[in-house]
């Protein structure tokens, strides 16, 4: 491996880390659950997504939003308002007093359709808009925020504040939005349906390789020269500013490739799970968002996907079993992981199972070359 | 907007403005506390709002308990006063348990103690049912007077009203007038200095966290007089206060008490004349548009950080 490769697998280590992921999502799950369960697997590796992105964001950027939900919403509804217009053709809505637009609009006396859902009646059209809108809101928001040099806790507070209105105005536009519900009860993409057994396997790939693609391209960022930039403006901002670079730009543009992260995966949740509503969109989803990061692990791009996998599974387990106890498990979970294990399963991995001799052995690559050098790294790490 | 009168507009303005007021004051007194934790300390606490759920539900065991001895009539002031104490002593707890290992990380506090709201609000939900409750009111605080025959002010409002006098009052006296006080500016300015000079900067710390959650807790007895508490009360005021302290500037009392008044007025009026939601819609953009041209709120301390 050399060059641009080993940079984005992460050297020898990360590759594996990459691998073992990829073989689990793509073929272990897949091969050993029924559909309901690779269903939902499908859809929490769609918050995985935002996990990935708030690793950037938070982990390595030192930036936390509250807001990711905004970005993966946003995703989502785009997505979900071009299936809906499909949906809606005059035929199947016959039964309406104005057939031809969607359901939610004809509950709301509205006549035709408005025009900022025009543009959603073409596909190139709509993984456009995925692509540029909510990277375009995140530029908005951080450009006003980060040139002014606010940050830490106050940009949490006002992203927060920013899915809080979000999600009311959805909730409070019906008309346009469908409302509390959502927009619901989408059939096709292009006449191919969306519902049936194989297009849930199909999307289910889809979704996974667009979730290693993230990954990769998120190694990418962080690998380069821009990565170590975003480290040392997490850890001593003034220095990296003093130096010369121009600190509120960098931030808004992993603010941007955040936001562009969360925004696939809100659309793929949509592709997989047939609708959109605004509980993904506010103050709670976010805030979970930042706690799949959390447990596994902010400095992790990989363990952030098993976290997200991990506290899913769980609350799906623990919500149909004991719902009473859910919440306390998750409170719990999050002074659990932010007081002992601040660096999530990866740190508790990087702590304790590398230890054992031969998962070290497969990690570090065999070979004296590689054990001084893991020798020079201890005696580094003690200066 | 334009189908009304000049008086029956005037009318409008008078009682909205007063339902304003009594959101200004159960925003202010959560505003307070938050002050005093957030401004002072610059710690988030984003478990506020369950102290104030706790402090309310306090209020309601009380009232059971006066109902079931006929004592309805004076119950209430003791109430307010017991719902200062437990949350007092909660928060007391809590910094010691949690906060102060995460005062070197902001960010961490405020996840931390979201888990800890959590933890509060499945906790009311077990102990006192999902259902909302509401507290018994004394005689006295019931009906309402009427100043001009359109006019309708109810009296709840100016209770509570004049206790979040009484304890904006308070809190003034006590940070700017009171040794306690002193201490613990001394110790937000300078934490090492304070801590040669003798004074026990890890107590003031403790006491100044408990403090913010026993006036949330007043803020809690205080919302039961305007409406009924559930497990999750406290989380529908959380952005809203998060949003007056920080609007107001975050270390200035006096910038808390405007952005307080500015809000809820704001929102009480418009929500008469759009939707509701679209008032709070209206309000917040407002905010968030401000504080994006003037991050460091409106009464900013001249202070360099």
């Amino acid at each position: 491996m050399t060059g641009t490769m080993s940079k984005i697998l992460g050297g020898r280590e990360g590759a594996i880390g990459l691998a073992v992921l990829a073989l689990l999502i793509l073929v272990i799950l897949p091969l050993s659950l029924d559909l309901f369960r690779l269903g939902l697997v499908g859809k929490y590796t769609t918050y995985a997504f935002v996990a990935v992105s708030l690793v950037l964001l938070w982990g390595n950027g030192g930036i936390l939003s509250l807001g990711q939900g905004i970005f993966f919403g946003l995703g989502g509804y785009l997505m979900a308002m071009f299936l809906k217009l499909e949906a809606s053709d005059p035929i199947s809505t016959k039964i309406q007093t104005t057939p031809g637009i969607p359901d939610f609009m004809d509950w709301n006396q509205l006549t035709e359709i408005p025009l900022f859902w025009e543009p959603f009646n073409s596909l190139p059209l709509t993984i456009l808009a995925i692509l540029t809108i909510p990277a375009l809101f995140a530029y908005i928001i951080g450009f006003a925020m980060f040139k002014r040099r606010v940050g830490g806790v106050y940009f949490a507070i006002i992203t927060q504040a920013i899915a809080l209105i979000l999600s009311i105005l959805i909730v409070g536009q019906q008309g346009y939005t469908g409302g509390v519900n959502g927009i619901t009860d989408l059939k096709t993409m292009l006449g191919w349906d969306i519902r049936n057994d194989g297009a849930k396997y199909v999307l289910y790939y889809v979704n996974a390789l667009l979730l290693i693609g993230s990954i990769l391209l998120s190694r990418y960022i962080l690998s380069s020269k821009f990565g170590m930039l975003l480290l040392a403006m997490r850890d001593k901002e003034e220095r990296v500013r003093f130096s010369g670079y121009d600190v509120s730009n960098f931030k808004i543009f992993i603010f941007c490739v955040s936001a562009l992260i969360s925004a696939v995966g809100g659309a793929m949740f949509t592709l997989q799970v047939g609708f959109m509503s605004p509980s993904f969109v506010g103050i709670v989803p976010s805030i979970e968002m930042v706690i799949f990061a959390a447990v596994g692990g902010r400095m992790s791009l990989i363990g952030a996907v098993y976290g997200t996998l991990l506290v899913n599974f769980g609350k799906t387990m623990f919500s149909e079993t004991y719902p009473e106890l859910w919440l306390f498990l998750m409170g719990g979970l999050f002074i659990a992981v932010v007081m002992f294990f601040p660096n999530g399963l990866a740190g508790v991995w990087d702590k304790y199972a590398k230890r054992v001799g031969f998962i070290r052995r497969i990690m570090e690559g065999k070979g004296k070359a590689d054990k001084t050098s893991a020798d020079s790294n201890t005696q580094g790490a003690k200066a | 907007m334009f189908d009304y009168s000049m008086a029956e507009i005037g009318n409008i303005v008078v009682m909205q403005g007063f339902s304003g007021i009594s959101l200004f004051s159960v925003l202010l007194l959560m505003a307070l506390g938050l002050a005093v934790i957030f401004g002072q300390m610059g710690v988030i606490n984003m478990a506020h709002g369950e102290f104030m759920a706790l402090g309310a539900y306090t209020t309601v065991l009380f009232s059971q308990v006066a109902v079931s001895y006929d004592i309805v009539s004076y119950y209430f002031i003791f109430a307010i006063v017991a719902a200062f104490i437990i949350a007092f002593i909660v928060g007391y707890l809590v910094e010691y348990g949690l906060i102060r290992h995460l005062y070197k990380r902001p960010l961490d506090t405020l996840l931390a103690t979201w888990g800890l709201s959590l933890i509060m609000q499945q906790a009311f939900r077990s102990i006192f049912g999902a259902k909302e409750v509401s507290a018994t009111l004394p005689d006295w605080l019931l009906g309402s007077f009427q100043p001009t025959p359109d006019i309708d002010i109810p009296i709840n409002g100016v209770f509570v009203l004049v206790l979040a006098a009484v304890v904006t009052a308070g809190v003034y006296i006590f940070m700017f007038r009171s040794r306690w006080g002193l201490r613990m500016r001394a110790t937000v300015q300078n934490r090492i200095m304070a801590g040669a000079v003798g004074i026990n900067t890890k107590k003031v710390d403790r006491v100044t966290f408990a403090l913010g959650c026993g006036i949330a807790g007043v803020a809690g007895a205080a919302f039961t007089t305007i409406a009924s508490t559930g497990p999750t009360t406290g989380s529908l005021y959380i952005v809203d206060s998060f949003m007056v302290v920080v609007f107001g500037g975050a270390a200035s009392l006096l910038g808390t008490i405007a952005s307080a008044f500015g809000i809820a007025q704001a929102q009480s009026i418009l929500q008469f004349f759009m939707t509701s939601s679209m008032g709070k819609v209206a309000t917040l953009m407002v905010i968030v548009g401000i504080l994006m041209m003037r991050p460091e709120g409106l009464f900013a301390s001249k202070l360099r950080k």
